[in-house]
């Protein structure tokens, strides 16, 4: 990160997260071996790594989902130990899983509201209604293309279930998004509405965002800074203004000569 | 593949916009259709007894018909929750005797209405237990309720040394707790419109959905499925031990070997007939209900006739089966109406 750039971002933009020494073990199996990240106030953070890599549960370490065994979490410069995912979003960590977290039983405003449902209040009945205003407000604000508000998720696409799963935690007044890989059953078309959409929130500045890609072009488009995942670490971190996707695939494809010639 | 995917969603979606609305319509509809079609089961079974033996629709039968339905139709709807959540109690039929226990034990040295809040209590507990070990010691529902019917059924029996006990009578509470006729039926329906607001209007519902439906990503989404299900168990048990209560007022005695694995049974039947499924994410507590009335007016009318409780047993099996079938169609109806 380029030193004045730096300067700017600890008067203006403080960190909106940091990880230090995460470390996750399942069993005989170490997926995380101590990372380190941080995510500055209003940053688009792209995160790539193999297959296996440890991306998802890093995030899913960093949302709750997953206790850490070692590392300590700061919110906002300060320390935090989550104990579950509500207790993430109360904090304002919205995460878009890779397995979307979708019930297929249910119908999609429902899924847009599990667990924020709008009720009557003072009484405790859902207000149907206006979960499903607001939801079709939001899905058609995105553009998506969905059928019926009412439609059982179970019956979408999977491309529009992925878009279902990014509006939830977009429109839910997060400061932080973690999005794991929230292109990846996405048509081009609806694909570049999603990075729009990334590239518009962060415009207005109010999310700090981590973005999980495959694709390296989609991380070029929108992220300000890159960062690899490898063997259980953070093994690259650059403004992606000083790196090129070039750089990226050299650094993955010669991890993997190298492991061809040693095995 | 997955860019074709969407294409093809987006290309179809023109035509697909009256398509799965109307999909999702129809498994709505289909659900509804089960409620309806067991309702119509039921007053074309009513209208079958009634022809064959007038004394059928007797005010005397008719309340003893509610008197056959109200305690199966109230355990259903605890276990219609569980079911949905992916769960079974086994041992809910000892539970609805073991409340009534309780009750009379603690009716020895305090007076009745804490008696009766201790019974109720005491079920709670029992379905604490059978949530716990369920959900955080890891035994399948299935095993730790049966290994808890075991248990309780001892209990029942150890704490009254066998032999029935007088339950406690003529106070106003008594009356209306089972004592007086069609007490049981009024709260049964009361608990059965309870329970229909709770699993479809509220938070606590939607979550026990979410639960059955799909436990991981229900709890990625923050759901406490843990709280939703152990809730349930202790949900299920203390309606059981309700229905036990109100039985136990209603007869005048408490006996250590009523309820037990029949009423259980009868009262998962039910469920299954009223379209839950056992594999969870989906039921409803008016079918289940339904399909107690269903049960109770071929076990009453066949009883009226003289058949006996065999071929009772053959009609009932082949009653299950066919529900499942339709439940088993229904789900691939809808899995189809997804492409
Ligand atoms: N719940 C779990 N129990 C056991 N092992 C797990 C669990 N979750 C992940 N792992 C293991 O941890 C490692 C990292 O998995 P993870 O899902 O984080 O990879 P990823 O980088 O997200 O990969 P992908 O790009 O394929 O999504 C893998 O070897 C995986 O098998
Ligand atoms: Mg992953």
């Amino acid at each position: 990160m380029a030193q004045n750039r730096q300067e700017d971002d600890a008067a203006v933009a403080p960190e909106a997260l940091r990880a230090e020494g995460i470390v996750k073990r399942f069993g005989a199996l170490t997926a995380l071996s101590g990372v380190d990240l941080h995510l500055q106030q209003g940053e688009v953070l792209g995160l790539i790594g193999d297959n296996g890599a440890g991306k998802s549960t890093l995030i899913k370490t960093i949302t709750g989902f997953h206790r850490p065994d070692e590392g300590q979490m700061y919110v906002d410069g300060k320390p935090v130990t989550l104990r579950s995912v509500a207790q993430a979003r109360a904090l304002g960590i919205e995460t878009v899983f890779q397995d979307l977290a979708l019930i297929s039983e249910l119908s999609v405003y429902h899924n847009m509201f599990l667990n924020s449902e709008l009720t009557l209040k003072p009484f405790p009945l859902l207000n149907n209604r206006k979960m499903k205003e607001r939801a079709k407000q939001y899905i058609d604000d995105m553009g998506v293309n969905i059928p019926s508000i009412d439609t059982q998720v179970g019956r979408l696409s999977g491309g529009q279930r992925q878009a279902i799963a990014v509006a939830r935690s977009v429109y839910s007044d997060a400061r932080i998004l973690l999005l794991d890989e929230p292109l990846a059953a996405m048509g081009a078309k609806e694909g570049a509405m999603i990075l729009d959409l990334v590239q518009k929130l962060k415009n207005e500045g109010r999310v700090s965002i981590i973005l999980i890609a495959h694709n390296y072009s989609h991380v070029f488009e929108v992220c300000d800074r890159v960062n690899l995942l490898q063997h259980g670490r953070i093994s690259y971190d650059k403004p992606t203004s000083e790196s090129s996707v070039e750089e990226l695939t050299e650094l993955v494809v010669a991890e993997y000569r190298k492991a061809r010639t040693t095995s | 593949m997955a860019k074709q995917a969407v294409g093809g969603g987006v290309g179809a979606s023109e035509s697909a916009r009256s398509s799965p609305g109307l999909g999702s319509r129809v498994s709505e509809l289909m659900l509804r259709q089960r409620e309806a079609s067991i309702f119509l089961v039921a007053i074309a079974l009513a209208v079958y007894f009634q022809s064959s033996n007038s004394a059928f629709l007797s005010s005397g039968n008719i309340r003893s018909l509610s008197e056959f339905t109200y305690a199966t139709a109230i355990i259903s709807t605890g276990l219609v929750m569980l079911l949905i959540c992916g769960e079974i109690d086994l041992s809910v039929g000892q539970a609805y005797g073991f409340a009534p226990i309780a009750m009379y034990l603690a009716d020895q040295t305090l007076v009745l209405p804490v008696a009766i809040v201790v019974g109720l209590l005491a079920t709670a507990v029992i379905g604490l237990i059978n949530g716990v070990a369920t959900v955080y010691l890891r035994v399948p529902s299935f095993i730790a309720t049966l290994g808890m019917f075991f248990f309780l059924g001892g209990v029942n029996v150890i704490l009254t040394d066998g032999f029935p006990k007088t339950a406690p009578s003529g106070s106003f509470l008594t009356e209306i707790l089972g004592g007086a006729d069609w007490s049981g039926i009024a709260w049964c329906l009361v608990i059965v419109l309870f329970m229909h607001i709770l699993l479809n209007r509220t938070r606590w519902g939607l979550h026990t959905f979410a639960t059955g439906g799909n436990p991981v990503g229900a709890s990625e989404a923050g759901v406490k499925t843990a709280r939703i299900k152990v809730g349930n168990f202790m949900l299920c048990s203390a309606l059981g031990g309700f229905a036990g209560l109100l039985d136990a007022l209603r007869i005048g005695s408490i006996d250590p070997l009523a309820g037990g694995p029949n009423i259980m049974f009868f009262a998962v039947s039910a469920a299954v007939i009223g379209g839950t499924a056992l594999a969870g994410g989906t039921g409803t507590v008016i079918g289940a209900f339904l399909g107690t009335v269903v049960l109770s007016i071929m076990q009453n009318g066949f009883s009226l006739q003289g058949v006996s409780a065999y071929t009772f047993n053959v009609i009932l099996g082949i009653a299950i089966l066919t529900a499942m079938t339709l439940n088993v169609y229904v789900g691939s109806l809808r899995r189809s109406g997804r492409g």
